[in-house]
């Protein structure tokens, strides 16, 4: 299986779940035309290649970092306030792409520098610190940013729902620009992932795998960890702001909510959840956690409102579709206890 | 402590060892080249106060999470939580006080807020008992997982204390007499202010007396740089743990009502917000030491509030330089203590 | 004469390592045994296997005709014994003296031992008031095994105390040793300094790759030094 790089999904639950799940996506616009289902179906593939960017770091190389939504958000203002700025136009895109990758490598560079001369409870700190920081940076580089209202833009003509490319008459069904720019992101987010599983089955991968168990035997088998902690770092935020890249042309729009630390603790749990390590891990993660994410809030609302009609004290705010976040917390300490290996990981037998 | 005074009689007092002074000099040096910077002297003065009083609740908040990493090498990313929810207990004694809280007399005051700060500091500590028992425990020697899970807990106690009080900012009006300033000539020094360095430097003082004049101020120095050896003497210092934990949930407790006066709020975000904060004050510090802890407190009160007189835009960023800045000097914090 | 300690089958893992593979030692008791091989043969494993801090994954422990193969280690130390490890023991921020108050568990300092002890080690006498980190590395040791002998104890462990210390120290160290035999005290000494061994040892145990591959008197491996050879990797005189 060379697609996948000699690293199949090795059970069959998992691998009908991944046919069924990539088939669904591919098929998204034909499928579940609807703006909401579009947008949780485009959300599903701009996360599941967000998280397997971490999970490079986290499950291959055992590194902790909070600083993971900084490279996303990097990518996602990087071509917003070039297109806003350049208007509408593929010149535009270029340049947010050409600028906001080498930037976030560069930060990743930086950072990844940084790692080595600390033990990895200060990084994770450090990370944590300078995430906050960046997010206040951008909210007050208004001028540049949009402050907290963020950076809306027009898409080139091409990928503009109002551009028609194939006529319903053709196939009964219209492919207009959403549409391109849906397929845009499901390709891209595939074949980065795709590279991502041929990076981690390589001898690269494996050293990393190597200094993720123990580093300093990695050194002294050799492995120049150095090397290969930054070049690791580098990769996870180039992929993590391409990710971004894609969800600003999505939204046409980029804003502080990108650099949140809920963000990041999305991507923790999708990556706990899918399983650390693993790839595969993220698609799950993201699947089951962004269809929770619509869907559930939906059901807690009924809920909500059937128990405040019940007159029950409490429970009404506790199922509030705003305290989404409380449950999501509740699953996420139970994920840690009960699926260290995730989804994933349990299918596979392992545990 | 319990020995014979057997100070054998030819001991010369000799200096103790090269005691580690440049830290301590920081803050003393960093107030002193503000001084052109900010200009007037007055203003000097209300931010220097302002940056010691700052200084002092986050030491009371930040004491406690150093030795809990220093000693039981936990790192607890939930403990924003101890400090939000001794800020809305403490409204549970405040507002049905609200006479003795408004009225101008610093005992009737003092009567109000004690038995709030009390109340805060168990809620908070009984808080920390959950935490290690429920979260900690079952994944103890993992740090990628404790770092998780607390940071789970962090986020459901968050989302709990909205469900209870709703997510709305509460009011928390700061007792009469404790309201406007001293005046000495030119300078106004804020009455809470003052009251937030007293309190502070009686908690350092406690600790200090504790960790240095008690035996189980011993262990604890001793645990927090070699646990094993600890053990190895006798000693099953993990039962020390439970305790040791559960004070620094109070003393966060503590400076969570603190905080709230100081801000005159109470919201459920200054958990995880005064977190980012904690932390750079203890990475400062040296995991395990106190006395960097107080140190770094007061550093990174100085740089908010100088920076923020100065630079508002760069505020928190300041502060990440200041730790960048430490570790590339000393890359282990001011006192690095333990032996990990 | 009876074994204060014996180890039986015991075999320990450290992560997926197996270091030690099947022990088989006894200490007699009132005697002072050491502990000789080559570095990464497995001493400093089993001494930290009998204190707790490494714990067997099989085989069986008996102290003082007690099993404490699954005891902890605050609960094995509390059964009298000490021990003394290689290195990083002494607790820098604390004093000497606040070192010696924290090993003395039964009660206050006794000064009498705290003389006895000072007459080994002056040093300590002389930096009593002051951190321990900022004493010399043959000071810190000379701290080390004073915390083990600061109250008396049923059995001594101690791993390799003449590294780092200067040769007139090491002549204090063997008196002290010596000493301590004389009182009562059952020692398992792990030493990589041959002539010491000689010089301290009544019986002698050789470890090789988690193996005991010898026992014997000390006396009888000291006159036979092509034993030593094929033993120890050495002679008596190439180690001087």
């Amino acid at each position: 299986m060379m697609i996948l790089s000699g690293d199949p999904p090795r059970s069959r639950v998992l691998s009908l779940l991944l046919i069924v799940i990539v088939t669904l996506l591919a098929l998204a616009p034909f499928l579940f035309p609807g703006a909401k289902a579009m947008n949780v179906a485009t959300k599903i593939c701009i996360f599941a290649l967000l998280v397997a960017s971490y999970d490079l770091l986290l499950g291959y190389t055992g590194t902790v970092s909070f600083a993971h939504t900084m490279f996303y958000g990097i990518g996602s203002y990087g071509i917003a306030i070039a297109l806003y700025a350049m208007g509408p136009t593929w010149a535009g895109v270029a340049t947010g792409i050409v600028i906001g990758l080498p930037l976030a490598a560069l930060l990743a560079l930086g950072i990844g520098l940084f790692s080595l001369r600390v033990q990895a409870i200060f990084f994770a700190m450090i990370t944590l610190a300078v995430a906050s920081a960046f997010q206040v940076l951008a909210s007050q580089l208004s001028w540049l940013t949009g402050g907290d209202d963020g950076r809306s833009f027009r898409l080139p003509e091409l990928l503009r729902p109002g551009t028609v490319i194939i006529p319903k008459e053709v196939f009964g069904f219209e492919f207009n620009g959403r549409t391109l720019t849906y397929y845009i992101v499901f390709v891209v987010a595939a074949a980065l992932i795709l590279t991502l599983l041929r990076i981690v089955n390589s001898p690269f991968g494996r050293a990393l795998q190597a200094v993720r168990e123990n580093r300093f035997r990695a050194e002294a088998l050799g492995y120049r960890t150095v090397f290969h902690l930054t070049w690791a770092n580098v990769i996870a935020a180039l992929v993590a702001a391409c990710a971004g890249v894609l969800n600003a042309l999505w939204l046409r729009y980029a804003g502080p909510e990108t650099l949140s630390f809920t963000i990041m603790i999305d991507i923790l749990l999708m990556v706990v959840i899918g399983g650390m390590g693993t790839m595969y891990g993220a698609i799950i993660g993201a699947a089951i956690f962004i269809l929770a994410e619509n869907y559930l809030q939906a059901l807690m609302g009924a809920a909500s409102k059937a128990t405040a009609g019940a007159g029950i004290p409490v429970l009404p705010a506790l199922l509030h579709p705003d305290r989404w976040l409380l449950w999501l917390g509740l699953l996420f300490i139970a994920s840690v206890y009960f699926f260290p290996t995730g989804v994933v990981g349990k299918l596979r037998g392992k545990s | 402590m319990t020995d014979t005074t057997t100070t054998p009689a030819t001991v010369e007092p000799l200096p103790q060892a090269n005691r580690d002074f440049i830290p301590l000099l920081l803050p003393v040096a960093l107030a002193l080249v503000m001084i052109p910077f900010v200009g007037s002297g007055s203003t000097w003065v209300t931010l220097t106060i302002a940056s010691l009083a700052m200084g002092m609740m986050i030491f009371i908040m930040a004491s406690g999470l150093t030795l809990v990493f220093g000693l039981m090498d936990v790192l607890n990313f939930g403990h924003g939580a101890f400090i939000a929810v001794g800020a809305y207990v403490a409204t549970l004694v405040l507002a049905p006080m609200a006479g003795y809280v408004q009225a101008d007399s610093l005992w009737l005051n003092l009567l109000a807020l004690a038995p709030a700060a009390l109340l805060a500091m168990a809620v908070s500590g009984a808080l920390g008992l959950v935490f290690e028992r429920v979260l900690i425990l079952p994944v103890y020697g993992n740090h990628l997982k404790q770092i998780l899970i607390t940071m789970g807990g962090l986020i459901v106690a968050e989302q709990l204390l909205y469900a209870l009080w709703g997510p709305e900012r509460i009011p928390l009006p700061l007792p009469a007499s404790l309201r406007g300033s001293f005046i000495l000539g030119d300078i106004a020094i804020a009455k809470y202010r003052v009251l937030a360095m007293v309190v502070g430097l009686v908690v350092f003082g406690l600790v200090l007396l504790v960790l240095n004049r008690t035996k189980i101020g011993l262990l604890i120095r001793a645990g927090v740089e070699n646990r094993e050896m600890v053990e190895a003497l006798g000693y099953r210092i993990k039962r020390l743990f439970l305790g040791v934990f559960m004070v620094g949930s109070a003393l966060a407790g503590l400076g969570g009502i603190m905080w709230a006066l100081y801000r005159e709020e109470v919201h459920a975000s200054i958990g995880g917000e005064l977190t980012v904060l904690v932390f750079i004050v203890i990475i400062i510090g040296g995991l395990g030491s106190i006395g960097g802890c107080f140190v770094g407190a007061i550093l990174v009160a100085m740089v908010a509030n100088y920076g923020g007189f100065l630079v508002p835009k760069l505020a928190l960023i300041s502060n990440i330089l200041l730790m960048v800045a430490i570790l590339m000097w000393r890359p282990r914090g001011l006192y690095p203590v333990t032996n990990r | 004469m009876s074994d204060m300690l014996k180890l039986d089958g015991v075999h320990t893992h450290i992560a997926q390592y197996h270091i030690l593979h099947g022990v088989d030692l006894n200490v007699p008791e009132g005697q002072i045994t050491m502990l000789l091989g080559r570095n990464g043969a497995g001493k400093t494993t089993t001494l930290r296997t009998i204190m707790g801090l490494s714990p067997p994954s099989s085989g069986q422990i008996v102290l003082a005709g007690q099993n404490i193969e699954k005891k902890s280690t605050p609960d094995i130390a509390g059964l009298g014994v000490g021990y003394v490890p290689e290195t990083m023991s002494v607790f820098s921020d604390l004093t000497v003296k606040e070192n010696l108050i924290l090993a003395a568990r039964e009660g206050p300092l006794d000064d009498t031992r705290l003389q006895w002890i000072f007459g080994f080690f002056p040093a300590l006498k002389r930096f009593w008031l002051s951190r321990a980190g900022s004493l010399s590395g043959g000071q810190k040791q000379m701290l080390s095994i004073a915390r083990a002998i600061v109250e008396p104890r049923k059995l001594l462990l101690i791993d390799e105390p003449t590294k780092g210390l200067a040769p007139a120290i090491v002549v204090n160290l063997i008196e002290c040793l010596a000493e301590v035999k004389k009182r009562g005290a059952t020692v398992l000494l792990v030493e990589q300094n041959f002539r010491v061994a000689q010089e301290v040892g009544d019986s002698v145990l050789v470890m090789d790759n988690g193996k005991i591959v010898h026992r014997g008197a000390m006396a009888e491996l000291a006159k036979d030094t092509s034993l030593q050879e094929k033993l120890l990797g050495l002679s008596l005189e190439a180690h001087q």
